[in-house]
């Protein structure tokens, strides 16, 4: 190598620095000229969490899938700011006298994002397409309830025996099972929008992609990143569209609450999806008017696996260790966010229903503590032989820190020492369901309409959510009376009698209910709290922004 | 070197093979699925979608089905973006790393080895002290700390630049590239200069140093080509894990990057997506090893009459 050659290389790290400076500058320099802010635009800002998986309502069950479809799809019936039941697509309906027959009108202004009249048959093919078992649907709880939906799903009948029947374009009609007093609040969920038959069948399963997907609600879709953001445009062919204030709706995928948190510090969101655990406080104190803290449909539990032991057919066991449990304590100085303690497993707050409640909900702590020592010992533990048991909990700050309480207050209360064990939360989910190395579990269950009905068939025998495995004829039975009762009275009645038998019976330890937490920007409009924690964009407006009120 | 690089390209195969099979066993070993969750799955559901998704047929099988795609291109399905391939979301989330990455490591390189020649040329004076002080301090403090602390600097209290990938307006690549490129800088600014001080100091420099040369000269024509072979083998790994992706500034930042799709991918057991990035990874450190070794050459001559 000769020395001639040698300088030329030097100034490839010249030509390096070059690029560098030109790049920094130009990204500097796109920022002026570019899209205005936030507010000039009419554009709302929302957190979402992680990103929905899949935009066809049926092949989803994550829940902000289900967000995003609330904007752009609209079922039969629908749901107000505060959570109410109003009529959807259609305008009227009629119950025959036995509850078996629901006949459905529908409004004649309804249309698809592309302009297509919605009509009777758009619904019938997208309940035949939900319990189709070629379709491998993930949430299936809604359609159940239609005639001969059970036995399609398992491939007994073909799907067009579905109860349900397009008389004419206007006019759809749908067979029950049993009468199902809750029904028209599961036509609300997205999994019971219409769908826009052709373009499934042009595109197949792309059909949910933006530029193919027709929907029938507020806002159509447009954009769609995977794991960064979803973007919505009014849809002008909405019958309701005159009351849709917000043009654009931009949905950000932030799973990390406190990168969420400083978007919306630096102005560049409106609405949080969460607010981050460990500062509560500070937020609290930072943005007063922004915080939104209302009570949720959702319960935190332990549950027990009682096919096993130690809590196999020892009821007295599983109640000494839910009495030695302090739940002000938990809710108090532990999550701090105005959770209410719970003693029963129906949150309160459900019109016409009596929530039963724990046997000991009324004592005081000390009392509670001295009954658990009494119990703790009749089931054959104490001093020399204390319980050896695991409490499993997913890996999560909260969650760590509620289990180390409560394994001191059962160390306090009852002299067993606790093994915790923290799982990833798909690893937990597994061995939840396995129920094989189970002993108490941690676990939430969060209702999908407001009805009893929601939390209570969470234990039935043949459930899939009774991590527990528990089983109970009793209570089977009284689930299927209240099922088949036509009278809302009588049906609380039996319901009410469910859950006081679960609440004897323990297979879980209730702790708290949630809380729904959002931070709201004061720009924002139109926001009421509800306890299903649903905020549809169309329902919001941003008056400050030229057309935005 | 042509026949040189060919071979390696070639003895890569088998190692890739391997990589996949690897990453196959143990994403399926990891417990838990992709349809799981709280709310329970009624059994024939179940069966219902193991059926679509050809999880009820046994591992080898799937194995099978799965190589047979990948050798004709195809990565499958993603299990949790359902209606997008692993080749489209890889397609749309490379890009992105790529361009991070490109700029931290640009910007790393020039200011890393700026700031160790300066270093070198004084060392154990108050300009070297500081030097390596920041460089220090640039390495002990981790991305997750630094990040959010420009978060917190720039887009919350100066409001200066946006704090998010998905923010309207421009300026959004400026902190996570700063994030991403500050440790990079800290490392090669050490690496840069204790290596030219080595140099500076060894017999043929002190040569041409009383054959009147200047420094300047010294360093262009004699000490610096030397002095980069030890920053290179670190760039190797180093380029490597910048250009795929960080999974801290891309979670901080909100960025659809690999890192960020390769950590949600296994937590919600994205069988596909984990498998195709597992395998992406593997090729890109081959290539880039590869390239290294390809560049020592260039720099050494000791190695390419080998």
């Amino acid at each position: 190598m000769t020395e001639s050659q040698n300088p030329r290389r030097l100034p490839l790290f010249a030509l390096l620095a070059g690029v560098v400076v030109v790049v920094v500058v130009a990204v500097l320099l796109q920022r002026d000229g570019e899209a205005p802010d936030v507010a000039e635009q009419n554009t709302l800002h929302r957190g979402i969490g992680s990103d929905p998986d899949t935009l066809d309502a049926h092949k989803t069950n994550a829940l902000q899938s289900f967000t995003v479809l609330n904007d752009l799809g609209e079922g039969l019936m629908a749901d107000d700011r505060h959570g109410a039941l109003i009529p959807g697509v259609a305008e009227s309906h009629v119950v025959s006298e036995d509850g078996l027959r629901y006949t459905f009108k529908l409004r004649e202004d309804a249309r698809w994002s592309n302009g297509d009249p919605v009509t009777a048959g758009d619904f019938a093919y997208a309940y035949r397409r939900l319990a189709d078992p070629a379709t491998a649907a993930l949430y299936v709880d809604s359609v159940t309830a239609i005639a001969n939906a059970k036995a399609i799903i398992a491939g007994e009948l073909e799907p067009d025996s579905l109860g349900v029947t397009a008389i004419d374009p206007l006019t759809l009609e749908i067979s029950l099972e049993q009468p199902t007093p809750y029904f028209l609040a599961l036509l609300v969920h997205p999994s019971m929008h219409p769908i826009h038959e052709s373009s499934v069948k042009a595109h197949g399963d792309a059909f949910a992609r933006p530029g193919n997907l027709v929907t029938n609600g507020a806002y159509r879709l447009t954009g769609l990143r995977p794991g960064a953001i979803v973007e919505l445009e009014r849809n002008d062919y909405y019958w309701d569209n005159a009351n849709t204030a917000i043009d654009r709706v931009h949905y950000h995928v932030l799973p990390e609450p406190m990168s969420e948190y400083n978007r919306f510090r630096s102005g560049e969101l409106h609405i949080t999806d969460s607010v981050p655990t460990d500062i509560f406080e500070q937020v609290r104190e930072d943005f007063p008017d922004e915080l939104k803290v209302a009570t949720s449909f959702t319960i935190y539990y332990y549950g027990y696996n009682v096919i096993r032991p130690p809590f196999k057919d020892s009821p007295e066991l599983r109640q000494a260790l839910s009495m030695a449990i302090d739940r002000d304590v938990l809710v108090e100085k532990i999550t701090r966010r105005g959770e209410q303690p719970a003693y029963s497993w129906v949150p309160p707050g459900i019109e016409g229903y009596e929530s039963a409640q724990l046997s000991f909900a009324g004592l005081s702590q000390q009392e509670r503590t001295e009954q658990a020592r009494r119990l703790y010992q009749a089931a054959g533990y104490g001093e020399d032989n204390p319980l050896e048991v695991e409490l499993r909990y997913n890996t999560s700050d909260t969650h760590q820190r509620i289990a180390l309480a409560i394994q001191a207050m059962w160390r306090e209360a009852l002299g067993f020492e606790a093994t915790l064990i923290n799982e990833e939360f798909r690893v937990l989910l597994a061995n939840m369901q396995a129920r094989e190395v189970t002993q108490v579990f941690r676990s939430s269950w969060k209702g999908a309409y407001v009805d009893a009905h929601s939390f209570l068939t969470a234990f039935e025998s043949d459930s899939p959510s009774n991590l527990a495995g528990w089983v109970s004829e009793e209570y089977d039975d009284l689930m299927q009376r209240a099922a088949t009762q036509t009278d809302p009275g009588m049906r609380s009645r039996y319901l009410e009698e469910a859950e006081r038998l679960l609440l004897i019976e323990q297979p879980l330890i209730p702790l708290y209910f949630y809380v729904s937490k959002h931070l709201v920007s004061t720009e924002v409009a139109g926001w009421a709290d509800n306890a299903l924690d649903r905020h549809h964009s169309r329902y919001l407006s941003l008056p400050g922004v030229a057309g935005g009120g | 070197m042509l026949r040189f690089a060919l071979g390696r390209l070639l003895a890569a195969i088998p190692t890739l093979l391997f990589v996949v099979l690897l990453a196959f066993t143990l994403v399926r070993i990891a417990p838990g699925g992709p349809f799981d969750a709280e709310r329970g799955l009624p059994p024939e559901v179940e069966a219902n979608i193991a059926e679509a998704y050809h999880l009820d047929e046994p591992l080898p099988k799937q194995f099978f089905r799965y190589l047979g795609g990948v050798l004709r291109g195809d990565f499958g399905p993603s299990f949790r973006y359902r209606n997008y391939s692993v080749t489209e979301i890889i397609a749309d989330s490379f890009p992105t790393s790529l361009l991070l990455g490109g700029l931290a490591m640009l910007l790393a390189l020039v200011i890393g080895l700026g700031a160790g020649v300066l270093a070198a040329l004084r060392p154990n004076t108050f300009t070297d002290r500081a030097v390596m002080a920041v460089a220090m301090t640039g390495i002990s403090i981790p991305i997750f700390v630094v990040a959010p602390l420009l978060v917190l600097l720039f887009a919350v209290s100066l409001g200066w630049l946006p704090a998010g990938w998905t923010a309207q307006g421009g300026g959004r690549l400026v902190l996570p590239v700063l994030a991403l490129a500050l440790p990079q800088v800290a490392y090669l600014a050490r690496i840069s200069r204790a290596s030219l001080l080595d140099v500076l100091g060894s017999d043929y420099v002190r040569t041409a140093r009383a054959q009147g040369l200047t420094t300047a000269a010294i360093l262009r024509v004699h000490a610096l080509k030397p002095a980069l072979i030890p920053v290179l083998s670190y760039l190797g790994p180093a380029v490597a894990a910048v250009l795929t992706g960080s999974v801290v500034v891309e979670q901080v930042f909100g960025i659809p990057g690999l890192g960020r799709h390769f950590v949600t991918g296994a937590l919600n057991r994205d069988y596909t997506l984990v498998m195709g990035l597992v395998i992406l990874y593997a090729a890109l450190i081959i290539l880039l090893n590869l390239l290294v070794d390809i560049l020592y050459g260039v720099l050494d001559p000791r190695v390419r009459t080998q």
